[in-house]
């Protein structure tokens, strides 16, 4: 079965962001398909590479990245809503004159069509909010 | 796109504190570019959204209703409020902006029987 | 059909009595995260009135990190992460309170 998921937690804050990777881990394991995972709202914190958290406790962007690497993942950040938030990719870096830019390797920036695709592409939808 | 699927978008956050209700009406319009079916369902704090009078500038926001008045030129036209909503605010429908639609318990359950998928903010 | 996913603890009686209220026959509802609080002997009236055709669950890992393992005499069934995946898969769709 074809699921996309949308994240809407932060990272940290939420429960839901943590709950949002394990759902998304499972169904891979079970052989089903992750068409996207749109990460909305506060949950576009999770494109951050600069979390830096203690070592003894998970790392949710880097755990998203590994499981991309794994299973060709579409990880998408609304542009909007990140750009807000303060997480950048180099082309939207260099547009606001920004320093540097923060989007972890694995994630990409993009619209809030993507999220209208995923819902037209999937056979479930499945939101984790905050 | 090939396959339109009936979206249903609950929204049960009152406008402003949070960004629930603006982001959502961004979806719905979306959906809208992509001429897939959007009914709207304000519950809970949510139907505060529907209140007129909007002056947001004041705390940096814009007004809610801007988006909400674009709604039916991208033809989304199926705005639903919760009945029991408006009696725990004492609200009543004539009371709300864009004419929507009171559903009871009942109608509620139907209508995300209806759609192909739920969204919630 | 649907599954309902409920993350609030039963403190915010809104978001439980909206859940609750759309629950129709058929339905499944799963209480993940806060939501598993609400399997607590106090709260089992408010699942007594719902439909037997609609069936409930609790999800294991937020039950273990909360410390309640006992949900003998209530409807709940408990299910891992793999179940939760097999529930969104058995219901057409998932609609998430939260």
């Amino acid at each position: 079965m074809k699921f996309s998921i949308v994240v809407q937690a932060a990272p940290y804050s939420c429960q839901s962001a943590e709950t949002a990777y394990r759902f998304a881990k499972t169904l891979l394991d079970k052989g089903h398909d992750l068409h996207r995972v749109f990460f909305y709202g506060d949950g576009v914190h999770t494109g951050s590479a600069l979390a830096s958290p203690p070592q003894d406790e998970p790392n949710i962007p880097a755990n998203w990245q590994a499981l991309a690497a794994d299973h060709d993942l579409d990880l998408v950040v609304c542009i909007a809503a990140a750009v807000r938030r303060g997480v950048l990719d180099d082309k939207e870096a260099g547009r606001y004159s920004k320093s540097g830019s923060n989007l972890a390797d694995g994630f990409e920036l993009s619209g809030l069509g993507q999220l209208a695709d995923a819902i037209a592409q999937s056979d479930r939808v499945v939101t984790f909010g905050a | 796109m090939s396959d339109k699927k009936k979206v249903l978008i609950i929204n049960r956050r009152a406008p402003y504190g949070r960004s629930n209700a603006r982001d959502s009406l961004d979806v719905a319009l979306t959906c809208g570019v992509f001429e897939m079916p959007i009914s709207l369902l304000f519950a809970d704090d949510g139907i505060f959204q529907l209140l007129g009078g909007h002056q947001a500038k004041e705390i940096g926001q814009k007004n809610l209703s801007a988006n909400l008045a674009a709604l039916p030129m991208y033809d989304i036209d199926q705005l639903f409020v919760c009945e029991s909503s408006l009696n725990t605010h004492g609200l009543a429908s004539d009371q709300l902006d864009h004419n929507p639609t009171v559903v009871d318990q009942k109608a509620i359950q139907q209508l995300i029987q209806s759609h192909d998928v739920v969204l919630t903010f | 059909m649907a599954l309902h996913t409920l993350n609030q603890p039963p403190g915010n009686a809104q978001c439980l009595e909206r859940c609750l209220n759309a629950l129709a026959d058929g339905d499944a509802l799963l209480l993940i995260e806060d939501g598993v609080l609400a399997t607590l002997p106090a709260h089992a009236s408010r699942f007594d009135a719902i439909a037997a055709n609609v069936t409930l669950f609790a999800l294991q890992a937020d039950l273990d990190a909360r410390g309640l393992n006992d949900l003998k005499g209530t409807r709940f069934t408990v299910v891992d992460d793999g179940g939760f995946v097999e529930l969104a898969c058995e219901q057409d769709k998932v609609v998430s309170w939260y």
